[in-house]
């Protein structure tokens, strides 16, 4: 089951946002709920991100023409993070651990040279 | 555990404008803010920290109450709150994948394909192709020139018969098919290849197809000419020397260079004379003593100043 919500409720559990202001947001595809204009849902995901975009814009004062630059190289990063991550999940379950203690040592050293 | 002075961690003035304990508090956040450091696990407690601070501090009736010593820095962090990295880097993050929306995301096959050169076979099982195994094999100058079948043995102990070609360079890498590593399930193996290293010989040379060769002759041989027995890798030769021959008298020996391969024809032998005068005697002192030449010859001409 996913859990979402409804963009008024995303308003008062993000701190205290105008519902307009991200419904504009969402008109730039900053954040992308499910659902049409009126009756959007938005998952968790949705609201940790909102709340992101509240902090740059109102803690963090980012100009709002940065604000999709930020998000741009963020989720780039998180994509790596995400590959990586499957990345390692496919050495933990194939790889023999004689291997994974190699590459252990090998990346230990790695990060020494660093 | 008691809660670190809000000020000290804002690293502002007791005394400091609400305008520097916002600016503080901004710098501070821009560095720490956890969804901005997705690898580092403690910049989310400095986070809380400093937001925390900024809570009670931004607040001027709390600050008051705060420098009044009413209440302590306890208990002024934020909820709980679940930072986006959190959902970012799970299957969910791939919502909010990087460039346009609707783009299909580099898949991490393809990532994994490019690294390690792995492709798919039917039904879904991996076939790989084996790896090709490097190795180098020092062949004899005259088994590069003549070609030849060498035997290297492998680090496994398997022995591979390595056909040579007339004319192969040094450096050259020859690819020995379906020699290498074995394949992965069903995969066809890896190449095997061996990269060549000529050894060098004791009086010839390589030139391209050709074999330069330096071969000494007497002061006679070269005066007065003379039919000499000459090496070349195909076997001696008789060569003729024409009277007077001299150091750097260039001549060739067709066919005895690299043997003719494919549709290559065979290159040459390319002899350089080198007069050398040896042990002399008496008699010889004598000629050149009283010896008048016709044309005065000076072979330092030109090298010396005058």
């Amino acid at each position: 089951m996913v859990v979402s919500v409804s963009l008024e409720t995303l308003c008062r559990r993000a701190g205290d946002l105008d519902p307009v202001e991200v419904e504009a947001w969402v008109a730039r595809e900053w954040v992308r709920p499910e659902g049409e204009r009126g009756r959007y849902r938005f998952r968790e995901i949705d609201v940790a991100r909102v709340r992101l975009i509240r902090e740059l814009r109102q803690d963090l004062r980012l100009d709002e023409e940065a604000v999709p630059v930020v998000l741009s190289l963020l989720d780039q990063l998180y994509a790596t993070r995400r590959r990586v991550r499957l990345l390692c999940d496919a050495i933990e379950r194939t790889a023999p651990e004689e291997v994974r203690l190699r590459l252990g040592e090998v990346l230990r050293g790695l990060s020494e040279v660093e | 555990m008691a809660a670190e002075d809000p000020y000290q961690t804002l690293g502002v003035q007791r005394d400091a404008t609400q305008e520097q304990i916002r600016a503080a508090y901004r710098k501070l956040a821009k560095k720490h803010h956890p969804d901005l450091n997705p690898g580092n696990k403690p910049a989310e407690e400095r986070f809380k920290a400093i937001s925390g601070a900024y809570d009670l501090l931004s607040d001027p009736d709390k600050r008051a109450r705060f420098d009044r010593g009413e209440i302590d820095a306890a208990g002024q962090e934020r909820p709980e709150q679940h930072f986006y990295r959190r959902y970012a880097e799970g299957q969910e993050g791939g919502r909010y994948r990087a460039g346009e929306p609707g783009m299909p995301e580099e898949e991490l096959g393809d990532i994994l394909s490019e690294f390690f050169g792995r492709g798919r076979g039917e039904g879904g099982t991996i076939r790989m192709h084996g790896r090709d195994q490097h190795f180098t094999l020092t062949v004899e100058f005259l088994d590069a020139v003549r070609g030849n079948t060498r035997r290297l043995v492998l680090p496994d102990g398997r022995g591979l018969d390595v056909r040579v070609p007339p004319g192969i360079e040094d450096g050259q890498t020859l690819r020995l098919k379906g020699q290498g590593g074995p394949g992965i399930g069903g995969g066809p193996p890896g190449d095997a290849l061996i990269e060549i290293e000529i050894a060098p010989h004791a009086f010839y040379r390589r030139d391209g197809r050709d074999i330069q060769l330096q071969l000494p002759v007497t002061l006679a041989e070269a005066v007065l000419g003379a039919r000499i027995s000459v090496p070349t890798p195909h076997g001696a030769v008789t060569m003729t020397i024409p009277a007077g021959s001299d150091t750097g008298t260039r001549l060739r020996l067709r066919g005895k260079g690299v043997a003719a391969h494919g549709s290559q024809a065979a290159g040459d032998e390319y002899v350089t004379l080198q007069v050398v005068v040896g042990e002399t005697d008496a008699a010889l002192e004598g000629f050149l003593r009283d010896w008048a030449p016709k044309h005065r010859f000076d072979p330092r001409r030109g090298m010396v100043e005058q």
